[in-house]
């Protein structure tokens, strides 16, 4: 009988190694797979056991981090005035994730990239625990403050850029959430409100949002023109009859209200917001054109990183009347605030574009900067002197057209108003828009669009220099009193 | 018979060395192991030593030095090896299952009590039961006398649970008021080497030889076939009505190894899978219970996105989290299996918190259980000790290997307990039986023959006084 006994020694051998061989295969060949898998818990547990770093504005911490009784996330993040700062910080939830900064720059908060590889070596050498570094973002406190108390309890947004390097300098959006009550691990019922709401609170309008421009885009269209050579001199008369057909068709642009506008110069075209000059404008240069000139600013670019991604601004192809409709900022012509900050800051800039980001510095736990962003130049949509003209031309918009509500004292201020309408035959109530800059003695500190989102009182153009133009205001005066 | 004598070098007139000094030694790096880990957790745990380190060292210590005490004076020329492996994996068992009670997301649970001091109780009462063998059990040929009776109580204990309700899915507990219950299955597993060996004893030469030939097997006669069709009946039918895979295959896996063993027809071994091939197919055709656990083990990730148990998903996450050296003990996650984390998937943590050289250990351990129970097999020298021991060692593999594999996600999981590590008061009484069966039996084994009988032809050369 002892054959078979050693027979049944070696089948209970092979047993065992079956067992060892898979062992290395989940703890060895696997591991890493297993580790990371997503629905592995201990990821989370391990992300959340140590305080998070921060999103860092002016010098202040926007964020924090606090102690919980949780079992398996000792730390949740927290927001300083949150709901003033979601657009910029996002959310960084125990349970839905992350997104915008707090999801970008996620390993570098956490204390995971590989950059801050030697701190953690130092740290768990010492003893001490993984330790996440902090972004350092370019907004200006008091812009974003301005921005947010404008708009009030208004739905919109506003995106302000210095045009000079590209920095953002406030980016609010209106109605707001604050992160901190979906932080936590037990924070369904808040999620499932905010998800739900109507208003949509979790949408960040100020890059993620595309409204019909309106008028605002006419300052696009006066640069195509300038550019194109189609007319040299802002303040020369321009072949505009009155009433103006749209081409192909027989549809007579309207004007709002009774302005003048047949011959009427670009200058005095861009103060009254005329449709049939811009309109005619855009028709004469024709489709491509525009698009180019459109592209120059930004659009049609479905990669705008700041390095959240801003959505895509479009100019579209299409028909001459469309494409009529589209050089006043109507038809399938879509811009977010971002876009139409950057339009402006470009004017005032001389022309020159400088590609926006809102992430100056990353800095490790031991404030070694570990990666700083340069000013990057994005494009030249027009030349330093249209650019000038059209500076001047902007400039009459605030003195005495329809952007008078944005002046500021000793400061000269360009802008352009919008009342864009949309939805079904216009049916749904217009949006303000405002887009304007500032200048200073060295160039412009900054350039803001403003939109707002369904205002009752009232549809005519007007409406923008109204509504959006103190919103404006109350920015470039929070910027200018911060320069210097 | 007559191969049983040979090779059995362990046995001489010489009078081996007892080994009982190298147990003592043995024991106590199985005492001092269990004590550092217990002291890590606790380190780990709440930065300082634990409260219970004293009575915790003491307490192994004096079980482990009962159990060697009766070894010593009740079975000399044991193997050396069974008790100090025995007593480790209880120790290192009780480390974690106490590991486990301090978990807070286990601790939040409703129904919360820690396992840990009921588990020392029955690791206290289990050595009690192997003393109690070692001291009434004379000898191991006595059990022979009860071969049928063994075979009723076992089918009694393996029927009984049918009468009271399952949990977690399976049929396997009976429940006694006030006591709390009991897994008879784990007895039953004892119970019916017995049965079998007896059996097998008597019926092995006419089940080897009184065979016809067809298609190159042997085909038993209808009489001595007839009681192993039983058998295999019993345990398909314990598997579909207490939803039980793992006792079942435990069972049947036992009886065609000690068939085989008795027999030494390598025929038996293809009747057997045959067997338990056709019956899984049948199972797993009918029974949804079944149908689940080899779902779950072919697609364990699938239980995030359909709600069904996650188990398997939770222990392999476990088991990879720990990686090569593990997190170190106390620091792992592996309560995150949830309920069963301290009996039938307590190897997880093991995988977790001490790596891939951790289990590794541990599996070298229960392998060297099995080893030394089959070199007692290899050492009897009575056919029924023989069968016996290689029985009880073969289904403390299998059910290793059926445990390990399906937490590990080798083979489906089928809910039985890591012998001796696993919280759970029948398993541990039952294994400390069993070892101290196997105990016994290599104690007879070892043990010198005894000094030959004067010869009479030596009386011829005494010197006659004038």
């Amino acid at each position: 009988m002892n054959k078979p006994v050693r027979r049944i020694a070696i089948f209970c051998g092979l047993l065992v190694l079956a067992l060892m061989m898979r062992d290395n295969w989940i703890q060895f060949v696997q591991a890493e797979e297993l580790k990371t898998h997503e629905n592995n818990r201990r990821v989370l547990i391990a992300r959340y056991s140590q305080p998070r770093g921060n999103i860092i504005v002016d010098g202040q911490t926007v964020t924090g981090s606090k102690e919980t009784d949780n079992t398996d996330f000792k730390y949740k993040r927290t927001y300083k005035n949150g709901e003033m700062w979601a657009p910029v910080t996002g959310y960084a939830s125990q349970v839905y994730g992350a997104n915008q900064l707090e999801k970008l720059d996620d390993p570098v908060l956490t204390g995971d990239d590989d950059r801050l590889f030697f701190n953690r070596t130092v740290d768990m050498i010492t003893g001490k625990g993984k330790k996440g570094g902090d972004v350092i973002t370019t907004l200006n406190a008091k812009a974003q403050e301005a921005a947010f108390k404008g708009l009030g309890n208004k739905r919109g947004a506003v995106a302000a850029l210095d045009p000079r390097t590209g920095k953002i300098l406030a980016l609010a959006s209106t109605p707001s959430y604050d992160p901190s009550r979906i932080a936590g691990s037990d924070d369904e019922k808040a999620w499932k409100e905010l998800t739900s709401d109507k208003n949509q609170p979790m949408l960040n309008r100020a890059l993620k949002q595309t409204y019909p421009p309106g008028s605002t885009f006419k300052v696009v269209t006066a640069a195509a023109a300038l550019q194109n050579g189609l007319y040299k001199d802002v303040d020369a008369k321009t072949d505009s009859p009155l009433p103006w057909t749209l081409p192909d068709t027989r549809v007579q642009l309207q004007n709002e209200g009774n302005i003048p506008c047949k011959e009427a110069s670009l200058r005095v075209a861009l103060q009254y917001s005329c449709n049939t000059v811009f309109g005619k404008v855009s028709a004469d240069l024709g489709n491509k054109k525009m698009i180019e000139q459109a592209e120059k600013f930004g659009f049609n670019n479905p990669k705008l990183d700041t390095p959240v991604r801003a959505a895509e601004s479009v100019y579209p192809k299409d028909n001459r009347p469309q494409n009529a409709m589209a050089g006043i900022g109507q038809a399938s012509n879509r811009a977010t605030p971002l876009q139409m900050a950057m339009v402006a800051a470009a004017v005032a800039n001389n022309g020159k574009l400088m590609e926006p980001y809102m992430v100056d510095k990353l800095r490790a736990p031991n404030l070694n900067v570990i990666e700083t962003h340069q000013p990057k130049q994005l494009s030249q949509p027009l030349s330093s002197d249209n650019a000038q003209k059209l500076q001047s031309i902007m400039e009459t918009v605030v003195e005495k057209g329809t952007g008078t509500n944005a002046q500021i004292d000793g400061v000269t201020v360009g802008g352009k108003t919008g009342t864009a309408q949309h939805g079904v035959d216009n049916s749904g109530n217009p949006y303000a828009w405002f887009i304007s800059y500032a200048k200073g003695k060295d160039g412009s500190p900054v350039a803001v669009a403003v939109v707002i989102e369904g205002s009752e009182t009232t549809r005519d153009d007007i409406a923008g220099g109204r509504l959006a133009a103190p919103v404006a205001k109350g920015v470039m005066e929070a910027v200018l009193s911060t320069e210097k | 018979m007559s191969s049983s004598t040979t090779n059995t070098t362990t046995i001489s007139t010489a009078g081996p060395p007892s080994r009982r000094n190298t147990e003592l030694a043995l024991l106590a790096f199985s005492v001092l192991i269990p004590c550092f880990a217990y002291a890590n957790v606790g380190l780990a745990l709440d930065g300082e030593m634990p409260s219970g380190m004293l009575g915790y060292g003491l307490g192994l210590g004096l079980l482990a030095g009962v159990g060697h005490v009766v070894v010593r004076k009740f079975a000399r020329y044991a193997d050396p090896l069974l008790l100090p492996l025995a007593t480790l994996l209880n120790g290192i068992g009780l480390v974690i299952i106490w590991r486990l009670d301090q978990a807070p997301r286990l601790m939040a649970k409703k129904f919360f009590h820690p396992s840990a001091p009921n588990q020392l109780l029955f690791s206290a009462l289990g050595i009690a039961l192997f003393v109690a063998v070692l001291i009434f059990l004379k000898d191991h040929r006595i059990l022979q006398r009860y071969t049928y009776i063994s075979m009723v109580v076992a089918l009694i204990l393996l029927v009984a649970p049918m009468f009271f309700p399952a949990k977690f899915g399976a049929r396997i507990w009976i429940t006694i008021p006030g006591l709390g219950s009991l897994q008879p299955g784990e007895f039953a597993k004892i119970i019916l080497a017995i049965f079998f060996a007896g059996y097998l004893m008597v019926k092995r030469d006419a089940l080897a030889l009184a065979s016809r030939r067809f298609m190159g097997l042997y085909l038993p006669r209808g009489r001595d076939l007839g009681p192993i069709l039983v058998v295999w009946a019993v345990s398909i039918l314990i598997l579909v009505f207490e939803t039980d895979l793992g006792t079942s295959l435990l069972f049947f896996g036992m009886f065609v190894v000690m068939l085989y063993v008795a027999t030494e027809r390598t025929s038996w071994i293809v009747f057997g899978l045959l067997m338990s091939a056709g019956g899984a197919v049948f199972v797993n055709t009918f029974e949804p219970h079944v149908q689940q656990r080899v779902d779950a083990w072919l697609h364990p990730f699938d239980a995030f996105k359909d709600g069904s148990s996650d188990q398997i998903a939770q222990a392999l996450m476990a088991f990879g989290s720990g990686g090569v050296f593990g997190t170190g003990w106390g620091q792992g996650h592996s309560d995150l299996i949830g309920f069963a984390a301290n009996s039938d998937f307590i190897l997880a943590t093991v995988g977790e918190e001490l790596g891939l050289a951790g289990v590794m250990a541990i599996l070298l351990i229960y392998g060297l259980i099995v080893e030394r129970g089959l070199r007692t097999a290899l050492a009897a020298r009575d056919p029924f000790g023989k069968l016996l021991a290689c029985g009880l060692s073969a289904a403390f593999g299998i059910q290793v290997f059926v445990v390990a594999g399906g937490v590990m996600g080798l083979i489906p999981l089928t809910g039985m307990t890591m012998p001796f590590m696993a919280q759970g008061g029948s398993s541990v009484l039952a294994n400390w039986a069993l070892v101290a069966i196997l105990v016994k039996i290599s104690d007879t084994a070892r043990r010198p023959a005894p000094a030959p009988a004067p010869s009479p032809d030596a009386e011829m050369t005494q010197v006659v006084r004038p």
